[in-house]
This record gives C-alpha cells, structure tokens and sequence, in this order.
C-alpha cells in the first residue's frame, strides 16, 4: 500500500476544499486535497448557470468557471491532489490521523496528516427522506441527478415534469428542463414561501410561466412503470385538504426538497454532530470536537452560495495553519440560538478575535432586528430589512462588542432574531 | 443445454425463491430444466420485497403443512449459506409483550414452539428480554426468546439460488409470460406472450401472486390468489434504533405484525402492514399506513425515528387458503402446483425445493444424481467487507475494485460490473445484486455512472435502460 505524509489532508475538492488548501500552502504548510470526481470543482462542474462569483470575483460567473478560477488559484502552488480518490476511511483517534483512500489509478492510498478538513459537501434529500407515498416507477429523480444527466452527460431525463420543492436546484432545473424541450408543469411547495432564492423565482418560473403552488404537499406518485402523475394536495391552517386534491399528469418528478451534510465518514471518526445543520459542532477555530479535525462549507452547513463557502474555507484554512503553529483562542464563549433562530455555525466565538457567525432564521418578517446577547445583556443590535429561513444571515463580532463577556466565569452568547 | 423450442425435463414457471430453490435442487439430477419468469429479472416478484426473516417455527401449528415446511426450511439455511454464499444471519428472535395479555399469547407461542421442536426457545422476564435487547421499550414486560431466528437477504438469496442452478445446467427465460399451454402426448408445450415456446413433460406452477393465472392457462385447477400488501420503511445504517435481534410484536389473528429488523446488511426494516388489496400489481405505499408503522415500531423501540428514514417500499404476499397449496394437480397432468405461499414461504423455500422434487419424482420423473453437480458457487469480494489492505490487494489485479461508484453502501465498479455479466442489466437488478443505489442517497450521486457502465457492458443504448424492465425507462431523450 503506497503511503504518503502531509502537514494537513483536504477531504474534497470543490470551492471549500480549494479555499482551504490554499490558505495551508500559502502559510508554508504540505497539503493534500483528495476528491472522489475525476476533476476538481465538486457539484460547481453541472451548474451551467451563471449568479456565481458576485462576492469572491467581482463577477458574475457559471460553475464550471467559478470552479476554474478557484483552481486557477492553487496551480502551480506546492498542494498535491488526487482525483478519483474516494475516502473510504478515516482514523483521526491520535495526533497523526490516517485517511485510506479508494482510486482506481493507485489502488488503496494510506494518507498521514497531523490536520484534517474536512470539505465533503452535502447530498439531496430524497423522495424516502420526505416520505412522498404513492407507486415506485422510474421517473423519479433529485434535480441534482437530473441536472448531471443534462448537463454532464447530455441525457434527459423527461418530457413532462413536476418539480416537487422550491430549493434553488429545483428552480434552476425548472428552467433547464424547459431550455431542453421538457414541459415543466409546476413546481409544488409545502411551506407558504418559496425555499429557494427570489432571483431565482422570479428568473426560472416566472419568465418561463411555470406555475408554482406554496402550501402544497405531494400525496402521491402515480405510475405502474413510469411517472404517470402526482397527486396534489393543498394545506389550509395547517391540515391537508383531500376534499381539494388534484393530479398533474407528468412523466417525471424532480425532487428539490432540500441539502444534507455528507458527514458519515465524520460520524464514523467520532465527529459529532449539530442536529440542526447535520454539520459538526465547530469551536471558534472551525475545529470539530475530534482535535485536529476541522469543516467548512457545506458539510459543515448548507450555505446559499458558494461565495460564502468559499470565504468560510479560507478562514478555515487560515485557523488550520495557526492551530498547526500551536495557536489556540485562550478564552471562547458559547454560542446560543436564541428566538426565532433555526441555527447558528460556528458554535462558540473567539472573545479575543474577530469572528464570523452564519445563522438561519427560522421566520419570514419585514423590518427584524438582530440581538446579540452576552448572558442576557443585549451587546449589539442590527437593522434587518427582510429575512427569510432560506436566505443566510451573516454576523460580526470582534473583541469590542464581547468585551463584556470576559470577565465572567461561563459567559454565552446568545443571537436572537426579534 | 437446450435452445429454442426444445424439450426439457421440467419447466419452473416462476423464479421467485420457490422456483429458484426448486430449479436448484432438481440441477442436482441429469436434467435438462428450465426457469422461466415473466419480469426482466429473476426475484423481482413477491421475493424481492418480504421481511426477509428466517421464522423461528413458533407461530403456526404442525398440523399445517406450512409449519413443518417451515421448521425443516429454517434448518437447511446454514448449509445452503456456505454453499451459496448469500447474506444471512442467525441473530436470534425476540416477541415482546407489553400488556399483561400478551404475556398469556406469549406462553401459548411458547407451548406451540415446544411442541414444534423448536430448539432453545424460552420464556423472558423484563430482565432477560431487555438484557437480549436493550433496546426495547422499558415498559416491555417479558417474551419470547428463539435464538435460531435470522435473517436473509430474500433477493440475494434468489440470486445465489439462479447462479448455482444456471452453473449446473438450468436454462433461465426471462421477460417469458406464459400465456398460453397445451398438452400433446406426455409433453406441455408453453407458449409465451412473445412466441416463444418451451416443451416440457413436466411444469412447476410457482408463479406467485399469478400462480391462480397460470392454473388456468393450463385448464388446472381453479382457485383465487389474494393479495395482501406489506408496507415498509427502510432506516439508514447509522439510526440508533437498530436493534441486534428481530423484534416481533405478539401475533394477531391475521398476521405476525409489525416488526423491526436489523438487516444482515446493517440497515433497519420496520413493518410490514397487512392490507388485502384487489390489484396485483399495486405496489404503492399510502400515508396511512405508513404512519401506523412508525407508531408500532415505535411502541416496541422508542429509538425509532423518522428523520433515519430512507425509504419506503411495499411487497405483496400471495395468500390463498390457510395452508400453503403443494401437490401434483388433479385436474391435468404432471403439473405440480405450488400457490399459496405466504409467510413462512421464505423460511420454508429450501424444504419446498425437497418436497417439490419428491412430489416429481413419484410422479415419475427420474432423478439419476450428477457426478459432477458443484453445490458450490464462487464467493464475490463486497468492497464494503473488506479492510483497506485486501481491497489494495484485489484493485492490484483490477483497478475497478477500487473505484467507488456508490460510496453510501460501498460499492466498487468492479462489484457493478460482475452484476451486469451475471445477467442483471435493470438497475434495480443491480441494485438488488449489489445493494448500489439502496443506501441513504438512494441512487443520487451513482445512478448515472450505473447507466454508463450497464451501457458500455451490454452495448444497449440510453433508450434501453429501465429501472425494472417493460415500460420503466430511465431517460426520455438524448441530446
């Protein structure tokens, strides 16, 4: 088995695993970035579409570009990486953790880093995750499959499709099927307000008169062989109205019902875990509860774009070079959701540092205010104009506004949406 | 091996586990034998969707066929694991009581069991029920203990089967439905819907859910197969409900209830409902029923959540009488009818297989033992067992051994393509063959490198590709 040891091994190779390689090599350190496709860029490769790069490139870029420029960025840099390698195992229980990963060009690769980052993304919620009863046919399928079969490998998969979830994949796709003579019938949403960003309701279903249904739930999939339809079933004060069911007939059903972190090889490594993102619980440094373990992006959370992953993955990598220099924050606090926040990554603040929060809300209100709370003593506030559970907030919070916080024996911060 | 419109031995219509323990069993003999199915695969009946539990020979009375069947049957499954190498496991079954009655339904279980012969049952207090599985519902008050209950993996099962029977010489005919018979002489001439026909001096009727279909297309005898629907849902591997034993509720009068079972592959299968339903074919699941599994699951593992919840699936059992229907018909003959088979078919299969061949053989047929019958068929290496070591070792000879294409179960390019050139083109074949596409991802991340090697193996285009043959295409255009 060949073997091979680095300062530090990227498990990943998209927008956050090449940020955070980066910052590793510029700080003088070896790094490896291990991604299981045969090219770098992760899921940016079938995202054709252009809306990337407003923040990170001043731009407004496709995926496959976004995905260039970030790789642009680390060529001719000292960081090894290995496409089509799949890390199958993960050993992170000492100080040098151990990575075996699975390639078809190498066999097994035993890898040896004093760090580890992890960078894995997240997968699609599917048709059993949401429970959608109803018959099993082909013609089921995640916008995310859908979107590879007709962007990558140039083969649709229907004719006449339901989009059943309004995330941003689901949108995007709307208008895909569409450019390539698919009918899309309706896109269908359980919850009064869309998931997916307004851009995109107004530049995917709207120019193209998709209809799309809030407060309506999928009952059924009708079909012996094939998709033949679904059944639709709108919800009222929160109850099902069967009495006002109707079926769309359709060939296909793409699913858009929401992102996962991919953090079973985590799990397995004694990763734990926030329920609310179904990312890691990360400190002020990013770093995991397993030493030497750190996430971004969207294994850690799913972000709205990957502008912000990429910024997340740099101050990742950067916190990954200090740690491996012996740098640690001497005094942290805990974070806490307060009301009417869903979630808040990373999960405890630097009292010393600046620190970038990214939260959730879990309400749809005009004119909000942000709190920031040390031991119930409100420390900061913000004006919000709109926000919305499917639109990312961000928060800052440097020394100034914590300095409250030190000198209490078990201080927490608490961030709350009124 | 015969081709065409030959004339065989026997002819097995129905290559569920009864036909493919049959279609085995009788390659042992010098006999040219044939295994037709009706779907694009075998096992992708009945067989392919059950609770996949080898019965502890407790729930029913010996004086019905299906009980003795299924006590032998539950004892040939060792054997038949080392030869066939197929998942399964012997992780023992617990029944558990939860109100003071059911502990009476327990000792009856318990008596019947005795009476049975079933070896090691036992009668639990709370201690003992939640030291043998600590993840039962604190309030349980006692049960049942049987440690020779297990569990299979019923497709792989009938994969195992179909690869040792066409290793010894069966002929296996799918997308073959047997629309029309006739009988000249000692022959039965089968006429599929296709045309194509087999000739055969005797014919095995284990169609399943269609064996009613099948008796008559022969003029047999007449009778009505009913279908009683089974819903499940399918735990992702990492759920803490997991238990280490199969859980059985106290049986009602018309079933053995909703259970929870660790899959010898390691996932969680809660269910099955039971649902009589007029159409053979409706395999959907609803939400009603799905609801009521979660909350019996629940009653008996509190740990039971929906969010491990990867998917849903419903099977049909073929229920006909009380009792299984096994004999030689009397209506027409040299056809062996065997209908009805229900729960314990599973368990009982291998002893359908020995009874079948009985029945055959005192109905004339001669069975002259193969010197060279090999009961054995090759193991195949799963990724997914394997450490990083031997997995270097086998990716030394081919490289596609260390080529993940469904990193959820841990299944290797190398594993896909065996499945393609063992004959499964569908990809629900291969997902049943491999366990590809059956993990929490449900086929988002692979199925398309599924479609591309099925066709850079088989040479079949974009438009060819089905998720389980007939009409169930995956792709509607190409670019």
């Amino acid at each position: 088995m060949k073997e091979l040891n680095f300062d530090a091994a990227v498990i990943g190779g998209g927008a956050a695993g090449m940020a955070a390689a980066r910052e590793l090599d510029a700080a003088g350190f070896s790094v490896v970035i291990i991604e299981r496709e045969e090219r770098l860029g992760g899921i940016l490769g079938q995202c054709i579409h252009n809306g990337f790069g407003l923040i990170e490139f001043n731009e407004e870029l496709t995926g496959p570009e976004f995905a260039e420029r970030m790789q642009e960025r680390i060529e001719g840099t000292g960081i090894r990486t290995f496409t089509g390698a799949t890390v199958m195992e993960m050993d992170a229980r000492a100080e040098i953790k151990t990575l075996y990963c699975y390639s078809a060009s190498l066999g097994v690769l035993r890898l040896n880093a004093r760090a580890v980052v992890l960078a894995m993304g997240c997968r699609e919620r599917n048709r059993g995750n949401i429970r959608i009863p109803g018959d099993r046919p082909a013609g089921v399928y995640t916008a995310g499959l859908a979107q590879r079969l007709v962007n990558i490998e140039g083969l649709v998969p229907g004719k006449n499709a339901v989009i059943i979830g309004s995330g941003d994949i689901g949108l995007i796709m709307a208008r895909r099927m569409s450019w390539v003579g698919c009918k899309v019938h309706a896109v269908v949403e359980i919850l009064p307000y869309p998931s997916g960003l307004t851009r995109n309701i107004v530049q995917c279903l709207n120019d193209f008169g998709i209809p799309l249904y809030l407060s309506h739930l999928t009952t059924r999939i009708i079909g012996r062989e094939r998709v033949e339809g679904v059944e639709i079933t709108p919800i009222e004060n929160g109850a099902l109205m069967h009495e006002k069911a109707f079926v769309i007939p359709c060939d296909t059903v793409l699913l858009s019902v929401g992102l996962v972190p991919e953090n079973e090889l985590s799990k397995g490594a004694g990763v734990e875990l926030n329920p609310m993102t179904g990312g890691p619980m990360v400190d002020s440094m990013l770093m995991t509860n397993v030493p030497g373990v750190f996430a971004c992006g969207n294994v850690l959370h799913v972000h709205d774009l990957v502008d912000y992953v990429a910024e997340e993955a740099r101050r990742a990598g950067a916190n990954v070079a200090r740690w491996l220099k012996g740098a640690k924050p001497a005094r942290e606090a805990r974070l806490k959701s307060g009301p009417n926040v869903r979630y808040l990554a990373p999960s405890r603040v630097d009292l010393d540092g600046d620190n970038k929060l990214y939260l959730r809300t879990l309400i749809v209100k005009n004119g909000a205010s942000l709190e920031v709370k040390v031991n119930n003593r409100v420390v900061k506030t913000r004006k919000l104009a709109h926000i919305q559970p499917s639109e990312m907030i961000t928060v800052e919070l440097g020394p100034k506004d914590l300095e409250s916080a030190a000198g209490l024996p078990d201080p927490t911060v608490e961030v709350a949406i009124v | 091996m015969k081709q065409g419109s030959a004339r065989y031995d026997v002819c097995i219509i129905g290559a569920g586990v009864c036909g493919a323990n049959i279609a085995r069993r009788l390659s042992a003999y010098e006999l040219d034998v044939v295994l037709v199915d009706k779907e694009a695969d075998v096992s992708f009946g009945v067989s392919k969707a059950n609770s996949g539990i080898v019965h502890g020979g407790f729930h029913h009375n010996k004086k019905y066929l299906k009980a003795r069947l299924e006590i032998q049957g539950a004892m040939m499954f060792d054997r038949l694991r080392q030869e066939l190498d197929f998942p399964f496991k012997r992780c023992g079954i617990v029944v558990a009581a939860l109100h003071e009655d059911e502990m009476r339904a327990i000792e009856q279980l318990y008596m019947q069991g005795v009476d049975n012969g079933v070896i090691g049952i036992e009668m639990c207090s709370r201690e003992r029920i939640l030291e043998l599985e600590p993840k039962l519902n604190p309030d349980v008050l006692g049960g049942l203990w049987v440690p020779g209950g297990g569990i299979v993996e019923p497709y792989r099962f009938v994969f195992s089967l179909v690869e040792s029977a066409k290793k010894n010489g069966v002929q296996i005919l799918t997308d073959f439905k047997a629309a029309a018979a006739a009988r000249a002489g000692d022959e039965w001439t089968v006429r599929a819907e296709d045309g194509r026909v087999v000739k055969a001096r005797y014919v095995v009727n284990a169609a399943g859910l269609y064996a009613d279909e099948v008796s008559a297309v022969f003029g047999a005898e007449e009778f009505k197969i009913k279908p009683r629907k089974g819903e499940y849902y399918l735990l992702d591997r990492l759920t803490k409900a997991r238990p280490d034993r199969v859980v059985f509720p106290v049986p009602t009068s018309v079933s053995k209830g909703m259970l929870v079972i660790p899959t010898v592959e390691g996932t969680v299968l809660i269910g099955p409902t039971a649902e009589a339903v007029g159409d053979k074919a409706d395999l959907a699941t609803t939400r009603d029923q799905l609801e009521k599994i979660l909350s019996s699951a629940r009653t008996m593992i509190p740990a039971v959540s929906e969010y491990d919840v990867i998917t849903s699936f419903a099977g049909l059992r073929p229920t006909l009488e009380e009792d299984f229907y096994i004999e030689m018909s009397k209506a027409v003959p040299d056809l062996v009818q065997v209908a009805g088979i229900q729960s314990p078919g599973l368990t009982a299969s291998p002893a359908i297989g020995e009874y079948v061949k009985d029945l055959l053989k005192k109905a004339g047929l001669k069975l002259r033992e193969k010197p060279d019958y090999d009961p054995f068929v090759g193991k195949r290496p799963h990724v997914k067992d394997l450490s990083p070591y031997e997995v270097d070792e086998l990716a030394a000879a081919d490289p596609a051994y260390a080529n993940m294409v469904c990193r959820c179960e841990k299944v290797s390019e190398a594993e896909i393509v065996a499945a393609v050139r063992a004959g499964h083109t569908t990809l629900d074949g291969i997902k049943y063959f491999t366990r590809a596409q059956m993990g929490r991802c449900q086929g988002g991340f692979c199925t398309y490198k599924i479609v591309k090697i099925i066709m850079r193996e088989t040479g079949l285009s974009w438009d060819q590709i089905t998720k389980n043959g007939g009409d169930s295409r995956i792709l509607k255009d190409a670019l």
